[in-house]
């Protein structure tokens, strides 16, 4: 009997990033277990180049400092210890550091080329010139000063009581490295898997992105990056991490805590109608909108993407105007999800109040019940 | 030599091993008793005689798309007329790789958990129950076959099918029935019991889609048949002209739409008695229907 040869068949990925969200608007704090089930689930969308997490309210011993999460990258220890000693002393200079500790790691994870993570509790300690500036501001410019002035060092969070836990693997490998499941308890987490399209994979350029408490995560690809950043630059913002989704970030901080403006006037920002849907608009609204597409011409998201974003005591979710990423909201008593895929939910939690597909360009918020946190 | 041999054997490493990973027998999920029927070694003679159904049970509990998929597969080989498939959450392409040149036995396919996107893509003629929701591209390129849902639908439900019928008991998300389309015979028809979401019929080029808005009456999608260029799209209930993309115009039903209407809508109640309603009551109420102005809405704006 001749067999036979069978072509070998091309084979197609299937990949594009997942993100999942979780949300207790009770404000009662609970383990990563379900999360990183969760983003597991939707394993095959990732690819194994990036995964992350962020975390809201998990360090209420220091829940009034400034926790920053850095990352020394190197070739060798030597050299990740050289950038260490550098953002050692850089950090004594402008602040107290209360505490400070390498982030916990499993070691029995194989992960490829961890860099060393460190975490410090930090309380701005402004002289001179800076005396004036507010706390958030002054921590935005060490950041950035860290990020752009000193080499291979990189700071991936940096606020209060919440963290960022993020490198290059799939997301369950990443949770398991930093031990998320068993050392954590969050209001909020978010998650993500990565397939990066455009630059290449290093545990920087992993997501969640946190400046501040703002973290975001992002599934799509932003091809107005060059106008945003351009823009964003002139604001003190510096883009270091070689990855798109650092934008939304900025874009964010610049809008909702420095300008203070709304999520549901930021996401006709980010996502604005297009000018069809604007001329059968009420008067009032088209002149909003109007407006917006002027003044924020520059801060326009263009191209498909979804986007996770959260900070103390909100979480949102946002698509581009025309949905062209997937996002699956739902709702089970206190707990709100949003996820890329249906099932993950599902298999968190079974049974659901409200399972939705968000409008494009409408956010969808949860918020927690009263402001009150731990 | 037989060229579509029976035995699950050759005809499963033939059809699998290109990259699968074929379950050993002490991992087969055919272990467990059968639902209903029995699956015994010579169900096949049986079923011949037109004495029984072979049907099957299949848990998904931790198997990953391609797993799930070499089971149903082994069991469709195997002689199976009828799986119920558990626990799913997630797994795609459910359905889609159910066919082997010249066999044109189909199977029932109930399943039961959340399906993954690309259910039923390019299926060939298999019946498929979900007990729940489903996820992203439902029926993508479809070309035969039933697919009932009962619950809602995630975005390009039904995108480029090209036979076949999909019912979605609730409602549908983005981009359904993108780039639809029929020749000749084959005619898809997708009906909605609820709404569904912006860019409906998005570059459809054929097939028939209804939509019942059983629950809310209004159809509030934007950009409804962009780019639409053939099929009809029948919506229950008033739309605005300014919710229509450019290339679609509104139309009167006449008779032959009442009785495509009547014809689909009845099959579409048979299958979700739940919803308690009668076809009377669901078409004494105003339809509209959709045809695009021209079938070549673009031809002037690429061709020089």
């Amino acid at each position: 009997m001749t067999r036979r040869r069978r072509r070998q068949l091309f084979e197609k990925e299937i990949s594009a990033c997942s993100i999942f969200g979780a949300m207790d608007r009770s404000g009662e704090r609970f383990r990563g277990d379900g999360v990183i089930k969760a983003i597991a689930n939707m394993h095959v969308r990732g690819n194994g180049l990036g995964g992350g997490f962020a975390a809201y309210g998990i360090y209420p011993r220091y829940q009034d400092y400034y926790a920053f999460h850095i990352m020394f990258t190197g070739p060798n220890m030597e050299v990740k210890k050289d950038a260490k000693r550098v953002t050692d002393a850089f950090l004594a200079e402008g602040f107290d550091v209360v505490h400070d500790e390498e982030i916990p790691y499993d070691d029995q994870t194989r992960v490829r080329d961890p860099p060393l993570a460190w975490r410090y509790f930090v309380t701005p300690n402004k002289k001179g010139e800076e005396a004036k500036l507010p706390d958030e501001d002054y921590i935005v410019s060490k950041v950035m000063w860290v990020n752009t002035r000193i080499d291979n060092a990189y700071v991936f969070s940096s606020g209060k009581n919440m963290g960022v836990f993020k490198g290059v693997g799939f997301p369950e490998e990443i949770a398991e490295y930093f031990m998320l499941d068993r050392l954590y308890e969050g209001y909020i987490w978010t998650a993500h898997g990565r397939f990066p399209t455009n630059t290449q994979a290093w545990w920087g350029g992993a997501h969640p992105f946190g400046l501040l408490d703002w973290t975001v995560v992002h599934n799509g690809e932003i091809s107005s990056y060059g106008t945003n950043r351009r823009y964003l630059e002139m604001f003190g913002y510096s883009c270091t991490l070689q990855t798109d989704t650092e934008v939304i970030t900025y874009a964010v901080d610049l809008l909702m805590r420095r300008q203070k403006l709304p999520i549901s006037v930021v996401s006709k920002i980010l996502s604005p109608p297009i000018w069809n849907s604007i001329d059968k608009m009420s008067d009032r609204e088209r002149k909003l909108a109007t407006t917006l597409r002027m003044v924020y011409g520059p801060l326009l998201m263009n191209g498909p993407f979804t986007i996770i974003i959260a900070h103390e005591g909100e979480m949102i979710g946002l698509t581009d105007r025309i949905r062209l990423r997937p996002l699956t909201a739902a709702t089970r008593g206190d707990m709100l999800y949003l996820s890329s895929e249906e099932a993950s939910i599902r298999l968190i939690s079974p049974e659901l109040d409200e399972v939705w597909t968000p409008n494009g360009g409408e956010p969808v918020v949860g918020q927690l019940n009263c402001r009150k946190l731990v | 030599m037989d060229k579509f041999p029976p035995e699950p054997g050759p005809g499963l490493a033939d059809c699998c091993q290109v990259h699968c990973r074929i379950p050993g027998p002490d991992e087969s999920a055919f272990g467990r008793p059968p639902v209903a029927g029995g699956s015994v070694p010579d169900g096949a003679t049986e079923k011949e005689r037109g004495f029984t159904m072979d049907s099957r049970e299949i848990d998904a509990s931790g198997l990953v798309h391609r797993e799930l998929n070499d089971r149903l597969m082994e069991a469709m080989l195997s002689g199976a007329d009828r799986l119920v498939v558990r626990n799913v959450y997630g797994q795609r392409y459910i359905g889609t790789r159910l066919y082997q040149p010249g066999q044109s036995k189909k199977l029932e396919i109930e399943v039961f958990g959340t399906p993954g996107s690309d259910l039923g893509a390019f299926m060939s003629g298999h019946h498929i129950r979900v007990h729940g929701n489903v996820q992203d591209g439902v029926g993508n390129t479809m070309d035969d076959g039933e697919i009932v849902v009962e619950g809602r639908a995630g975005d390009v439900l039904g995108m480029s099918m090209r036979g076949g019928k999909i019912f979605i008991r609730d409602e549908a998300g983005y981009r359904t029935a993108l780039h639809m389309k029929e020749y000749l015979d084959k005619k898809p028809v997708l009906v909605i019991g609820d709404s569904a979401q912006d860019f409906m019929g998005e570059y459809m080029a054929g097939g028939i889609v209804i939509v019942l808005a059983l629950k809310k009456k209004a159809h509030r999608a934007n950009f409804i048949g962009t780019g639409m260029h053939g099929g009809v799209i029948y919506l229950r209930g008033q739309v605005e002209k300014s919710q229509l993309g450019r290339e679609v115009e509104i139309f009167e039903l006449d008779d032959q739409d009442r009785e495509i209407l009547d014809r689909h809508v009845g099959e579409f109640l048979q299958r979700f008695p739940e919803l308690k309603v009668s076809r009377e009551e669901v078409l004494k109420e105003n339809f509209v229907k959709l045809m695009p102005l021209s079938k070549r809405p673009y031809g002037k704006l690429y061709a020089y």
